[in-house]
């Protein structure tokens, strides 16, 4: 292989490549074979036989999958505001790192991002990069939850989703304004589900452990309550409305119940929610401090099965970068979120994938489930389309040292996991990233 | 080097039965050096303690204070207010700058619930807590349970009610490990609010009966109400709380045999208890602050006594 695609930090032109040997799978044109693929100038070419184009880089991929590229619809880029913690560039690097191709990053940036300007002005910084960033801007203006943004000129800007996640709406009244418009452009709103006054001053689910730790608790009927307000909008108005980072028993079915009544409610749920439970704050350590916070065993298995069902239509893993400085302090101190982009796509293949969940499912959930939300087009895997890949090592097995992370934050609960599967590589607008390792 | 299996105090979650037994066994050691005319010994000179108090408590640092002195250590008091902290300076440079001045111990009382989980992580020296947040207050653990030794001869099988504001209290938290460890019984009386949730997978009974309470413990622990707690919205009025749940001699009086009375202080006369309980022959409320500083003693000294001896015998 030659070496200009794996220098990291600058991913080359995808000019000329040929990727060869590899498993390639894109259940949505019931694609699962070993073919060569050429990629001409970011454009894609399935090739017969063994011929080598003139001139093509070729990459060795036998035993790797290639599959429609990963997108993550839940990260937070500090940038403008917070750049200590992480910047467009940063954050992309380790969407790169994490084989995510298109994440979508929220507005809660300092100032947020509420107007059609900065949407354009955090699309322009991600340049260069093979993963598109797809804005969600805010709700309301400054994320005060009283005016509507200009959402027709946002829309117009390409923008498909508003949120003011890192709260919840608080006015029943506002949100049900704001899905009414945003539905009239053919776009959604992403709620971020708490009762702000349910929830006043909690940092982790309130429980026996909460109790023990004499931590302020944060009720499952925070997050559930908002959900419930949510369906109700929804099924009132005929509008669609997505939930952000489900981590409720109580929550699921709620939607669960949505979704049998035929309405358009959408959600997703992060890794961590699968995997970690509330007991794991006893050593007080602030990287199990997220909103919403890790619950109990019960809910942890009811997202699972929501997960598998598609109850859960979406994994994403809400990267909430914080600098070591703002997490090395007292547990109600520090700030909520961990990071997620680098470290997804191994928790699924080392934890869900086969395990009950079969990589079809998977796929669903973290190529097609979130474009569909967004409104963008599903990358194929066919002849003439974009390249738009992520190339995975099944068999890579490798221990997660947050050190080595391309975000410029750490804050991961997930140090030390062993995993087996790892991203490659990426390629997509025009430009690849393969990695050696 | 510990007498203990733990190095630091964090709380009783962390510490054994045995442990505990250790402590209170050593506590009245302490206790008779306290009646002794003069009252020090020199345990732990050489030892550099700083009580590390960055939320407001005259109780306890004054018998921290007492204790450490007792014992022949050096004593400096950092509090919060005029200091580097409410400069912006966060609490790991503060506890980092005062362990640079090269001290063994920190007893640290902080409204944060783990910080001294937090400063044990990052210091080298031996933490005390001397209560965080709503978590613990492993000290006054083993005074109550010390008060209570001394009254019955014994904590297992003991019937010990923990009566008011269980929530917001590390108090009470301490007191249902310690107790439960050591084989007693623990009942859990107060309005519903102030209960938090899932307390009963920690094996107590829970009534919202003070009158069930008084016919059924051995002993009452009345918890501290404060009034701010009103202002929220947990309970309705400090008359509604005082008639339901505060504890008075009418009350009492119902009960087959005399309970013995508990409170960690300061006391609301009047609100959670009237004078005539507080200051009744069965209240033991002087008798706590007394084995407060004997507890603080022990535990001070079963910490630390190893480093005493480490630099007496460098200096030898």
């Amino acid at each position: 292989m030659t070496g200009n695609y794996s220098r990291f930090d600058v991913p080359a032109r995808a000019a000329n490549l040929l990727l060869k040997g590899a498993r390639v799978i894109d259940p949505a044109i019931k694609l699962d074979q070993i073919v060569n693929l050429h990629v001409k100038d970011g454009v894609l070419h399935v090739i017969s036989g063994e011929s080598v184009p003139s001139g093509a880089d070729v990459i060795d991929l036998r035993g790797h999958w290639i599959t429609p590229g990963w997108f993550d619809l839940h990260v937070h880029l500090r940038e403008p505001g917070k750049e200590v913690a992480e910047t467009i560039a940063t954050g992309c690097m380790a969407a790169m790192n994490g084989g995510f191709t298109g994440i979508a990053c929220m507005p809660n940036t300092q100032p947020p991002l509420d107007d059609a300007a900065s949407v354009n002005w955090v699309r322009d910084q991600a340049r260069g990069f093979p993963v598109e960033v797809n804005v969600i801007a805010a709700v309301t203006r400054g994320r005060e939850g009283k005016e509507l943004v200009d959402m027709s000129e946002i829309v117009e800007a390409g923008v498909r989703a508003f949120s003011d996640d890192g709260g919840p709406v608080k006015s029943s009244a506002v949100l049900r304004h704001a899905v009414e418009y945003s539905n009239m452009l053919g776009a959604r709103i992403f709620e971020h589900a708490e009762d702000k006054y349910l929830a006043d001053g909690g940092c982790m689910n309130e429980s026996e452990w909460s109790t023990r730790l004499g931590v302020a608790g944060i009720p499952t009927i925070a997050e559930a309550i908002d959900v419930a307000r949510c369906v109700l909008i929804s099924e009132y108005t005929g509008g669609a409305i997505h939930i952000c980072h489900v981590s409720a028993r109580e929550s699921v079915e709620q939607i669960r119940s949505a979704k049998e009544r035929g309405l358009k409610v959408t959600a997703e749920v992060c890794p961590h929610h699968l995997l970690l439970t509330d007991e794991m704050c006893k050593t007080f350590d602030t990287n199990y401090k997220m909103n919403p916070p890790l619950r109990g065993e019960e809910d942890r298995k009811a997202c699972w099965e929501a997960f598998l069902d598609g109850t859960l239509d979406v994994y994403c893993t809400d990267h909430a970068p914080h600098s070591w400085e703002d997490k090395t302090q007292e547990f109600d101190v520090a700030p909520f979120g961990i990071v997620g982009l680098e470290t997804a796509l191994g928790l699924a293949l080392t934890h869900f994938l086969n395990k009950g969940m079969t990589l079809e499912t998977l796929l669903d959930r973290v190529v097609y489930a979130p474009r569909r939300i967004l409104a963008q087009d599903i990358p194929s895997i066919a002849e003439g389309k974009p390249a738009n890949l992520t190339i995975v090592d099944p068999e890579h097995v490798w221990k997660v040292d947050p050190e080595t992370f391309k975000s410029l934050s750490h804050n991961t609960p997930f140090g030390g996991w062993e995993m087996k599967g790892r991203a490659r590589g990426v390629i997509n607008r025009g430009y690849a990233l393969i990695q050696t390792f | 080097m510990s007498l203990l299996s733990q190095r630091h105090m964090l709380g009783l979650a962390d510490y054994s039965a045995e442990d505990i037994q250790t402590i209170l066994d050593t506590a009245l050691q302490m206790r008779d050096i306290l009646d002794r005319p003069v009252k020090k010994v020199p345990t732990l000179r050489g030892v550099t303690v700083v009580n590390l108090f960055l939320e407001n408590s005259t109780r306890t640092r004054t018998s921290f204070e007492l204790a450490e002195k007792r014992l022949s250590a050096d004593t400096l008091n950092f509090s919060a207010s005029g200091s580097a902290l409410s400069k912006g300076e966060t609490m790991l440079d503060t506890a980092l700058n005062i362990e640079a001045m090269k001290v063994d111990v920190v007893v640290m009382r902080h409204k944060s619930p783990g910080s001294p989980h937090f400063l044990a992580r990052h210091l080298e020296s031996i933490i005390i807590n001397a209560g965080d947040g709503r978590h613990e207050h492993p000290t006054q653990g083993l005074l109550d349970m010390l008060t209570l030794r001394d009254k019955f001869g014994t904590l297992k099988g003991l019937r010990v009610a923990l009566v008011g504001d269980i929530l917001h209290s590390r108090v009470a938290m301490s007191n249902i490990i310690g107790l439960k460890k050591m084989g007693a019984e623990v009942i859990i009386c107060g309005p519903a609010t102030l209960i938090p949730r899932g307390l009963a997978n920690m094996g107590v009974e829970i009534t919202h009966s003070l009158d069930d309470v008084i016919q059924k413990a051995d002993a009452l622990n009345i918890l501290r109400i404060q009034l701010e707690r009103q202002s929220s919205g947990l309970f309705p009025s400090l008359r509604e709380y005082h008639k339901y749940f505060g504890v008075n001699r009418v009350r009492l009086e119902k009960a087959a045999t005399p309970l013995t009375i508990l409170h960690p202080g300061p006391i609301n006369r009047g609100v959670e208890i009237t004078s005539d309980v507080a200051d009744s022959e069965h209240s033991v409320i002087l008798q706590q602050v007394t084995n407060g500083v004997a507890v603080r003693m022990a535990v001070l000294y079963l910490l630390a006594g190893g480093r005493a001896e480490t630099s007496d015998s460098k200096a030898a």
